[in-house]
C-alpha cells in the first residue's frame, strides 16, 4: 500500500521509559478512527533527536518535529495535523532564546549543525527492518569490498580516511588493522566494544538502537580486512532493547545470507555473536572485556602483547568500538578522501557526543571533529537553562577534565582538548552552569572511580581512596595546607604507576579542576568557603527579616523542622537543624531565603 | 530466505525507495491535498484517495502527497496544488477525482498544466 504520511516514533531507551509506545497505541487508535490506516503509517525509530523531549515524533514528508507528547495531545495531533494538515504549534520546540515554537526538524539549530555519518539512519528507518537498511545504502560498501577490492585495499581506504577509534584513546583503525592483518595465527577475531561504562554516556547505545546493521557491516568489512571470520560484540546487559535489535538484526542478516557463510555469493564467510556483559566499567578496557568473554575474571592485564598479537583465547584479534565500526561503510562507500576532508588535520570525520547536565537542549548530538566548544555548548546545545551562567564542560566522563570558559573556542580534536587538560574520550559531555562547585563535581568522579577500580593495582585502588579522602576532606572545610599539592602529586603517581587506563586517567576530573579552578579549591581549603555555595559543611541558611512575609511555607515543608516564626511575623531557621536540602530557598515566593558563607573569615 | 547475491541488494532498495523519498522529503513533483473543514466538506478525503490509488497503480515512487489546511477559498474546494520540481506551484480548483486522475497523469507525470483546472497558476492570487 502506498502510504502517504510516514510517523517516526522513536522507541529509544529514553523515549519508552517516558510512555512512546502508549503514544504508538493512541496514535493507531485515533488513525483508525479517522480511517486514515491505508494513508499513514508508524515507523517505530530509534535516536531521533532531542533525547530528554521525549516521547518525539518526526512526521515524514512534512519534516514536523513533536516533543513531550502525552496521550492526550494525540487526538487533536491526528485531527489537526494528519487530517486537515495543519501542524499543531503548542507541541513544537520552542526556540530558548526567540521562545517561537519552530515547525521543521531541520530549521532547528540543535539539528541543523550536525552532521550525520553513524547516526546516518537516526529516525530514518526502522531498526527492525533491514529491508529499509538496505535501501539507504545498508550493505552496499560490504558487497563492493567483496566484489571489487581486496583486503589489503581495504585496509589502506581506512588508513588514507584519518578515521581513528572512538572508543577514547584515539588510535588509528587502519593501522590496528593492518597490524592484525599482518599478525600469524589462526583464527582471528573481531571484537566490538558496546561496554559503555562511563555514566550518563550513550552515544553507542544509541547508535545501535538507531541502526543495528552500521555495527554489523562495518565488522563484516574489518573481519575480510584482517581476515577473520567470526566477531563477538560485547554488550552489557543493562541494554535490553539495544542488545533485542541487534539480536534481530544478525538473524535478518543471515537469513538475506548478508552474514554467514558465503556472504553475498562472494566466497567470505562472517559470524556475529552477543556476548552480554554484566557491566562493569573495567570491562570497557579491551584486555579486561576479552578476559571476560573468555569467562575470566576481568581484569586488564599488561600490554604488550596487544589484543591483535594475543588476544581472544590467545588469538590475534581486533577491538573497536561501537561508533568506529559504524563509519567503516560510510567511508568505504564514499571514499577515503571524502571523509578525510571532514574535521580538522589530525581528527578527522565526526563525533557523537551525549551533550547533558545543564544545557537547554540535551541530547545525542554527532558534530564534525574541528567545531569549538562553543559552538557545541550555545547553538547546538541552545545555552544554560534559567539565565544562569556557563561554568565548564566537562568532556571525556570519569577519564576526562573539565575545559572553562576562557577556553571555549577550543576546537574539538583530540590533542587540543588534551592539551587543556580534557580528552576526547567516548564522548561524555557535561555542561555546568555557575551554581556548580567544581571540588564536589571532580569529588563524584572519583566516587566513580574509586568504586569502579578492579583493585589489581595498588596505585589505583589505594590512590583513588586517598585523593578521594582528601577532596572529601576538602568540601568539608576540613581541607589542609599542602592538600593541593599532595593531590597533584598522588595524581601524578596513580597515572604512572596504574596499568590500565582506568588507573592511568582516573586523576584528569580532579587535575584538570586544579588547572582550571584552583582558587575554589584554594577558597575551600584557606578560607573555608564554598563558593558556588554548594559545599554543605561550609554554608548556612537563614531568613532576610526585611524580606519575610511570614507566609509559613518554608515552615511547612522543611523536612528536618529547622524553622520557627508565628504567622505574618518573620522566621528563621536554626542552622543546628538545617540539613542545607534548600527546599525551603526553591518554595520561597519572597527570596528571603539566603545563602551565606558559614565560616566567616 | 534466498540468499541474496550483490545485485539483489538493489532490487530490495528499488522497493523500498519510494518510501525512503518520502521520509527524506525529496521527489519530482509534492502534490498538496488542502484539507480543512471546508476541503473534507466538498470531498477532499475522495481526492486523497484517488490521488493513492494512481500512485499504487501507476507504482509512482518520487512523487510526496501531503495535507495542508484551507487555502482560503472555500467555495473552490476541493482544491490541490501540484508543485513539479523547478516549476511554480499551481493550485487546482473545483476537483473531482476524475479531473485530479488526469492532472496526476498529464501534470504531474508529465509536466503539462492543465490549464482547464487551474486557478490562475503560478500566483497565489485569484484573478
Ligand atoms: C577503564 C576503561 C574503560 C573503557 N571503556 C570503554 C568502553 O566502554 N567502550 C569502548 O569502546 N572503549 C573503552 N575503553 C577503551 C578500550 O580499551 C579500547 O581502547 C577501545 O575499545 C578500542 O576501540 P577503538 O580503537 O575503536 O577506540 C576503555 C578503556 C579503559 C581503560
Amino acid at each position: 500500500m502506498a502510504y502517504r504520511t510516514n510517523l517516526m516514533l522513536c522507541t529509544c531507551t529514553m523515549c519508552v521509559s517516558v510512555g512512546a509506545l502508549k503514544i504508538k497505541r493512541k496514535i493507531e487508535e485515533e488513525i483508525k478512527r479517522h480511517n486514515l490506516e491505508d494513508e499513514i503509517q508508524i515507523i517505530p525509530v530509534g535516536s531521533s533527536w532531542l533525547c530528554t523531549r521525549g516521547p518525539t515524533l518526526i512526521v515524514q514528508p512534512d519534516d514536523v518535529v513533536y516533543q513531550f507528547l502525552k496521550e492526550d495531545d494525540i487526538p487533536h495531533l491526528v485531527e489537526e495535523h494528519l487530517l486537515k494538515g495543519r501542524p499543531v504549534k503548542s507541541l513544537m520546540y520552542i526556540h530558548p532564546e526567540t521562545l517561537h515554537p519552530i515547525e521543521k526538524l531541520h530549521q532547528i539549530p540543535f539539528y541543523r549543525q550536525q552532521r550525520l555519518i553513524t547516526l546516518r539512519n537516526r529516525g530514518m528507518i526502522d531498526p527492525d527492518k533491514i529491508e529499509e537498511c538496505i535501501a539507504r545504502d545498508g550493505y552496499k560498501a560490504l558487497a563492493k569490498v567483496l566484489k571489487s577490492m581486496t583486503p589489503e585495499e581495504v585496509i589502506q581506504e581506512i588508513k588514507d580516511s584519518g578515521l581513528r577509534g572512538r572508543g577514547g584513546a584515539g588510535f588509528p583503525t587502519g593501522r590496528k588493522w593492518e597490524v592484525c592483518r599482518a599478525v600469524k595465527g589462526s583464527p582471528k577475531y573481531v571484537v566490538c566494544n558496546a561496554d559503555e561504562g562511563d555514566p550518563g554516556a550513550f552515544m553507542d547505545r544509541s547508535i545501535i538502537e538507531a541502526d543495528p546493521h552500521a555495527v554489523l557491516e562495518g565488522m563484516a568489512i574489518g573481519a575480510y580486512a584482517i581476515g577473520a571470520s567470526e566477531g563477538y560484540i560485547y554488550i552489557r546487559i543493562e541494554y535490553p532493547l539495544a542488545i533485542k535489535r541487534l539480536e534481530r538484526a544478525i538473524l535478518e542478516a543471515r537469513d538475506y545470507g548478508l552474514l554467514g557463510e558465503n556472504i553475498l555469493g562472494a566466497g567470505f564467510s562472517f559470524e556475529a555473536h552477543v556476548f552480554k556483559g554484566a557491566g562493569a566499567f573495567v570491562c570497557g578496557e579491551e584486555t579486561s572485556l576479552l578476559a571476560s568473554i573468555e569467562s575470566k575474571p576481568p581484569e586488564p592485564r599488561t600490554r604488550p602483547p596487544y589484543p591483535a598479537q594475543s588476544g581472544l583465547w590467545e588469538k590475534p584479534t581486533n577491538i573497536n568500538n561501537v561508533e568506529t565500526w559504524a563509519n567503516v561503510a560510510a567511508i568505504i562507500n564514499q571514499g577515503a578522501k571524502w571523509f578525510s576532508e571532514i574535521g580538522t588535520e589530525t581528527s578527522k570525520g565526526t563525533k557523537v557526543f551525549s551533550l547533558a547536565g545543564n544545557i537547554n537542549n540535551a541530547g545525542l548530538v554527532e558534530v564534525p571533529m574541528g567545531i569549538t566548544l562553543r559552538e557545541m555548548v550555545y547553538d547546538i546545545g541552545g545555552g544554560i537553562p534559567n539565565g544562569k551562567k556557563f561554568k565548564a564542560v566537562q568532556i571525556g566522563g570519569p577519564s576526562g577534565g573539565v575545559v572553562p570558559d576562557s577556553l571555549l573556542d577550543l576546537p574539538i580534536d583530540y590533542e587540543r582538548l588534551q592539551e587543556a587538560g580534557a580528552i576526547m574520550g567516548s564522548g561524555g559531555m557535561v555542561v555546568v552552569d555557575e551554581d556548580t562547585c567544581m571540588v564536589d563535581f571532580a569529588k563524584y568522579f572519583l566516587i566513580f572511580t574509586n568504586d569502579e577500580s578492579c583493585g589489581k593495582c595498588t596505585s589505583c585502588r589505594e590512590g583513588s581512596a586517598a585523593m578521594l579522602e582528601i577532596l572529601t576532606r576538602i568540601t568539608e572545610g576540613k581541607g589542609e595546607e599542602g592538600d593541593i599539592e599532595f593531590l597533584e602529586e598522588l595524581g601524578e603517581a596513580v597515572k604512572e604507576a596504574s596499568q590500565c587506563g582506568l588507573g592511568q586517567t582516573l586523576s584528569n576530573p580532579v587535575l584538570s579542576a586544579l588547572m582550571h579552578f584552583r582558587d575554589e579549591f584554594e577558597a575551600h581549603i584557606k578560607y573555608k568557603k564554598c563558593p558556588a555555595f554548594v559545599c554543605k559543611d561550609l554554608i548556612t541558611y537563614s531568613i532576610d527579616p526585611d524580606k519575610c512575609t511570614g507566609c509559613g511555607l518554608c515552615l511547612k515543608q522543611c523536612p528536618a523542622d529547622a524553622i520557627t516564626g508565628k504567622l505574618k511575623k518573620p522566621h528563621q531557621i536554626d542552622d543546628s537543624n538545617c540539613i542545607k536540602c534548600g527546599v525551603c530557598r526553591d518554595s520561597c515566593k519572597a527570596k528571603a531565603v539566603i545563602l551565606k558563607d558559614r565560616f566567616d573569615k | 530466505m534466498p540468499k541474496l547475491k550483490v545485485e539483489d541488494l538493489e532490487k530490495i532498495s528499488e522497493k523500498v525507495k519510494r518510501t525512503m523519498l518520502l521520509r527524506e522529503g525529496t521527489g519530482r513533483a509534492k502534490i498538496i491535498v488542502h484539507m480543512g473543514t471546508c476541503g473534507i466538506a466538498a470531498g477532499a478525503r475522495n481526492i486523497m484517495t484517488a490521488l493513492l490509488k494512481e500512485i499504487e497503480d501507476k507504482d509512482i515512487k518520487d512523487v510526496i502527497l501531503t495535507t495542508s489546511s484551507c487555502a482560503g477559498l472555500c467555495s473552490r474546494e476541493p482544491m490541490i496544488t501540484v508543485e513539479v520540481q523547478g516549476q511554480p506551484p499551481v493550485k487546482y480548483v473545483d476537483l473531482t477525482p476524475e479531473k485530479v486522475r488526469e492532472i496526476f497523469a498529464k501534470h504531474v507525470l508529465l509536466g503539462e498544466i492543465v490549464k482547464e483546472y487551474a486557478l490562475a497558476f503560478g500566483s497565489e492570487r485569484v484573478a
